[in-house]
């Protein structure tokens, strides 16, 4: 019994842990630069798709698999997810801020659609199957899988946190904030906001790309479901509770929604029966929806808030000349 | 080509335009895109619904079909009540929603983010509501009339169609030669210029919520008649609103009604020589195209 809690809790963990990194790429586009991004499912999905089809083993009713390994697989969906959002804020990131937005909202549903109906690339509303698994020579063993594969999406998160982290800190991230704050006194200085923004842009749009990957080994499936816009507005919700500018935020607000997430779901699947079950999601969403707002409203800084960054040389004499 | 496909295109497109000018309407007095202006659309087909279910349960005789269209009475006469409680719906939305943040000076980029929690709670009400089973205004089966040139439509889509056109010609009429309308292109040229002239913004805005909502509303009954009434109709809406209104140049209205069409008829050409699965696609292809060749829209001036 406690065995099982153990290797369901690693699951629990290991999902909510890719989620962290959809939320890391969020906050660096959104935390860090302020571009309003309404199509992370679609970078998910992109990079998921990219993934599968690298690493998959040769399938005859469609195109690829390469049966590549899989680092191939999170590298080329990281790839494949940056390209794409490179191309979507070279298009709009001059133009108003909400133009942005709108343009991610089309390409998650343009996204969705290549993935049903592309059927010779993605398998159609099917999906793909058979992609790897991380550590499947264990999986005959539940608990050693799930703690191995917990320990490969911890790693992965803290090395992840840890580049984010030194870039919000470098140069780099603190002319990502000016831009963000007084776009008109950072081009007084010199730089190049457009520039600076497509490269943040880009940057989290790999890393979500990366996460889509690293789900879609895990779970060892993907179709198109799993990319609704329900996705997209999850991983608003974790950002925002967290903290959206913190890094920690980010990871904390996505355990913390993901649990409330499936522990409600859970709950509905007990207390409703099967034919109201359907009605019954749709009421979780609604919770989650009032709920989003009135973080917006009231408390828009989320649990944590945003760090105070300053260059870490500022106050270094300070320290220096202290007894 | 199939001159059909210009008939099928031009209704569905004239929904689209309806839903585009509430959309290019609040972008450019509010400043921000709505995302949750496609669930104004499901709700007030659903609305409509409800009220027409009810008035059709007190008077039957309301219920049955009038002269050569689907629906009776009970209708049109839904129609009015469902855009006023739309109406009532945009602003309570407003109320508790966009005008504490525009109050706090909110960024753009907030006001958009709550629309979008906006529009997933409003849709998942919907859905909890009434389910996601599609629902009908009428049961009734119509036989397409011929129009000449081997074009065939329907009474209900000649209907929509024209009420369409009667709609987008009083709401230009009613920003070009009224009060009220030259208060609103006041507000969206400059709001705090126009509140010092004595334009009273508040009561702009409200405005604004009701006639982007009540067009909304027709727009959803017209697409529920035509097709079906669905919790995600707004939804799919959505993307061909935002390609409309842009495409037509945000705050024009006849720029809008254009660039409706314009998505309908394409949408409908893609659906006879691409095939329908790509559909929702079409809304995507426009607006990067205008994106990149006309940022400011066919009838918008540039920034």
């Amino acid at each position: 019994m406690s065995l099982e809690l153990v290797s369901y809790g690693a699951f629990f963990l290991t999902m909510a842990l890719t989620f962290a990194i959809i939320c890391l790429g969020l906050n660096v586009q959104w935390g860090q630069t302020g571009l309003f991004n309404v199509g992370v499912a679609g970078f998910v999905a992109a990079g998921a798709y990219v993934s599968a089809l690298l690493t998959t083993p040769e399938d005859a009713a469609r195109l690829g698999g390469f049966g590549m390994p899989i680092a191939a697989g999170w590298l080329g969906g990281a790839l494949a997810s940056a390209a794409l959002s490179f191309m979507v804020g070279a298009l709009t990131i001059r133009l108003r801020a909400d133009y942005l937005a709108i343009a991610t909202f089309g390409v998650a549903v343009v996204v969705q659609l290549c993935a049903l109906n592309l059927e010779a690339v993605t398998g159609g509303p099917f999906g793909v199957g058979f992609i790897p698994r991380p550590f499947a020579g264990t999986a005959r063993n539940p608990l050693s899988f799930g703690l191995l594969n917990l320990g490969l999406l911890a790693a992965l998160v803290a090395m992840l946190y840890l580049l984010v982290e030194r870039l919000t800190r470098s140069p780099w991230g603190r002319v990502l904030r000016a831009v963000r704050e007084d776009e008109a006194a950072a081009l007084a200085l010199g730089k190049n906001a457009s520039r600076l923004r497509l490269q943040a842009f880009a940057l989290g749009g790999g890393m979500m790309g990366l996460a889509g990957a690293v789900q879609a080994h895990f779970i060892g499936f993907i179709a198109p479901d799993n990319y609704m816009p329900m996705l997209t507005f999850q991983v608003w919700a974790m950002l925002i509770v967290g903290g959206s500018g913190n890094n920690r935020g980010a990871i904390l607000g996505a355990v913390l929604v993901w649990a409330i997430w499936a522990g409600s779901a859970a709950l509905i699947s007990t207390l409703f029966p099967p034919a109201e079950q359907a009605r019954a999601a749709a009421l979780q969403i609604v919770l989650i929806g009032v709920a989003l707002c009135g973080v917006l409203l009231l408390r828009p800084r989320g649990i944590m808030g945003e760090e105070q960054i300053v260059s870490r040389h500022v106050g270094k004499p300070h320290k220096a000349g202290a007894p | 080509m199939n001159p059909q496909v210009a008939m099928d295109g031009l209704v569905a497109g004239s929904m689209i335009g309806l839903g585009a000018l509430g959309i290019t309407l609040t972008y450019s007095i509010l400043r921000f895109a709505n995302f949750a202006h496609g669930e104004f659309i499901a709700w007030g087909a659903y609305l409509a619904l409800a009220a027409g279910a009810a008035l059709g349960s007190v008077f039957p005789g309301l219920a049955a079909p009038v002269g050569p269209f689907s629906f009776g009475w009970a209708l049109p006469v839904a129609l009015f009540a469902a855009i006023g409680l739309n109406g009532v719906l945009a602003l309570g939305v407003d109320r508790l929603l966009f005008g504490p943040l525009r109050q706090r000076r909110s960024s753009v980029i907030v006001l958009v983010m709550a629309s979008f929690g906006a529009a997933l709670t409003l849709r998942s009400l919907l859905e909890f509501i009434f389910t996601s089973r599609p629902a009908y205004f009428s049961k009734a089966l119509q036989i397409a009339l011929p129009l000449g040139g081997g074009i065939r439509a329907t009474p209900d889509q000649l209907l929509t169609l024209g009420v369409a056109l009667v709609f987008v010609v009083c709401v230009h009429l009613l920003l070009t030669r009224t009060a009220m309308g030259r208060s609103m292109r006041a507000v969206s040229e400059n709001v705090a210029l126009a509140g010092c002239v004595g334009v009273e913004v508040g009561s702009v805005i409200r405005v604004v919520w009701l006639l982007g909502a009540g067009l909304a509303c027709v727009a959803g009954v017209g697409a529920g008649l035509l097709v079906q009434i669905r919790p995600q109709m707004g939804l799919d809406l959505l993307l061909p609103l935002f390609a409309a209104a842009i495409l037509g140049g945000i705050g024009s209205v006849p720029g809008a009604m254009v660039a409706g069409l314009v998505v309908g008829l394409s949408e409908a050409l893609a659906v006879q020589f691409v095939g329908a699965e790509w559909r929702a696609a079409v809304a995507f292809v426009i607006l990067v195209a205008a994106l990149l060749l006309r940022p400011q829209g066919l009838f918008g001036r540039a920034d």
